[in-house]
């Protein structure tokens, strides 16, 4: 016994093909980009979190909220004496402190003997250094690593964040940026 | 000269790219409170370890995570809500630090797609078998 021809409708042929085309698309936009592996913080447009930090070498105080309310913006950088990004990096955080920035350190994990040998041998462009043992401060920031260096207004509210090593072509982003915050 | 240094950073790196530190008061030891080290450790079991991004916390080695699982026990102790300590890491990093899923105008689709396709699947097989029978 033969059944009479069913009427297809068109549909049920295209759709579906259509779907699978669109999500055999998806799957390779996706392959060629990437997730962004960076995680932002969610603190900026915030004002800094209240912590005091005990100083991380004898010769600069420690770091305080309280001294991000001067009025005048100014870096904030994550930085640790194991972190091979951040020696890469200092260069240009002294060529940044030459063109006017104040920089403060925030030294995570790290003890007095090994950042006073990291600040000798590679330059020291802080003007306070805090010592971060547990990680509190950089948690607090929202800061997922090191380096990452952030931009205080004078009111102490974060404007920016930059993640990972800055490199030449950063300095003037960043000190846009604290011109933007009122340098 | 050049290659000497190369080959001499490529073994240096790996070797100081850790610090020496001892870990956090509370990140490998457990509250003296088991009720609140229960709910410290399912906090924990759904926290994202941002150094090492496929683990949670309650896995990771790594001293970020340590420092993580430290905070969280500590503001635990302190008689924090498990809740009010991970809006207090979302605040931070926003939701990718929390592995829980969230209903939000963004993620409504994920939840909403399932039961619109069991829908579908009832109508094509209420169809089908409408159709079987008439035969």
């Amino acid at each position: 016994m033969m059944e009479p021809p069913r009427k297809r409708r068109w549909w049920v042929f295209w759709v579906p093909l259509v779907l699978f085309v669109l999500f055999v698309q998806l799957v390779a936009w996706q392959l060629r980009h990437p997730a962004e592996r960076n995680v932002v913080s969610a603190m900026i447009g915030k004002p800094l979190p209240s912590f005091t930090l005990r100083p991380a070498i004898p010769d600069r105080p420690g770091l305080a909220q309280t001294d991000y309310t001067s009025g005048k913006p100014r870096l904030l950088n994550v930085f640790a004496s194991w972190c091979v990004p951040c020696a890469a990096e200092a260069p240009q955080l002294a060529r940044l402190k030459a063109l006017g920035a104040n920089i403060d350190g925030v030294a995570i994990r790290d003890r007095q003997a090994d950042v006073t040998r990291f600040l000798a041998r590679y330059g020291n462009p802080f003007e306070r250094i805090g010592a971060d043992d547990v990680s509190a401060v950089q948690l607090a920031l929202g800061s997922s690593g090191v380096p990452e260096t952030f931009v205080i207004d004078g009111k102490g509210v974060i404007r920016y964040q930059h993640i990972g090593e800055i490199r030449a072509e950063h300095v003037p982003l960043l000190l846009d940026k604290l011109k933007e915050a009122g340098l | 000269m050049k290659r000497l240094t190369l080959l001499a950073a490529l073994f240096a790196a790996p070797l100081s790219a850790q610090d020496s530190l001892p870990p956090a008061p509370y990140a490998y030891v457990q509250l003296p409170d088991a009720a609140q080290e229960a709910q410290a450790k399912a906090l924990m079991e759904t926290l994202r370890c941002l150094k090492c991004q496929g683990q949670s916390i309650a896995d990771s080695d790594a001293p970020m995570a340590g420092d993580m699982r430290s905070a969280v026990r500590s503001r635990i102790a302190a008689g924090e809500q498990p809740e009010a300590v991970r809006t207090w890491l979302i605040e931070r990093y926003g939701d990718y630090v929390s592995y829980a899923p969230q209903v939000t105008a963004l993620t409504w689709p994920l939840f909403a797609l399932p039961l619109v396709l069991l829908g579908l699947a009832g109508i094509v097989f209420r169809r089908r078998f409408a159709r079987g029978s008439e035969t």
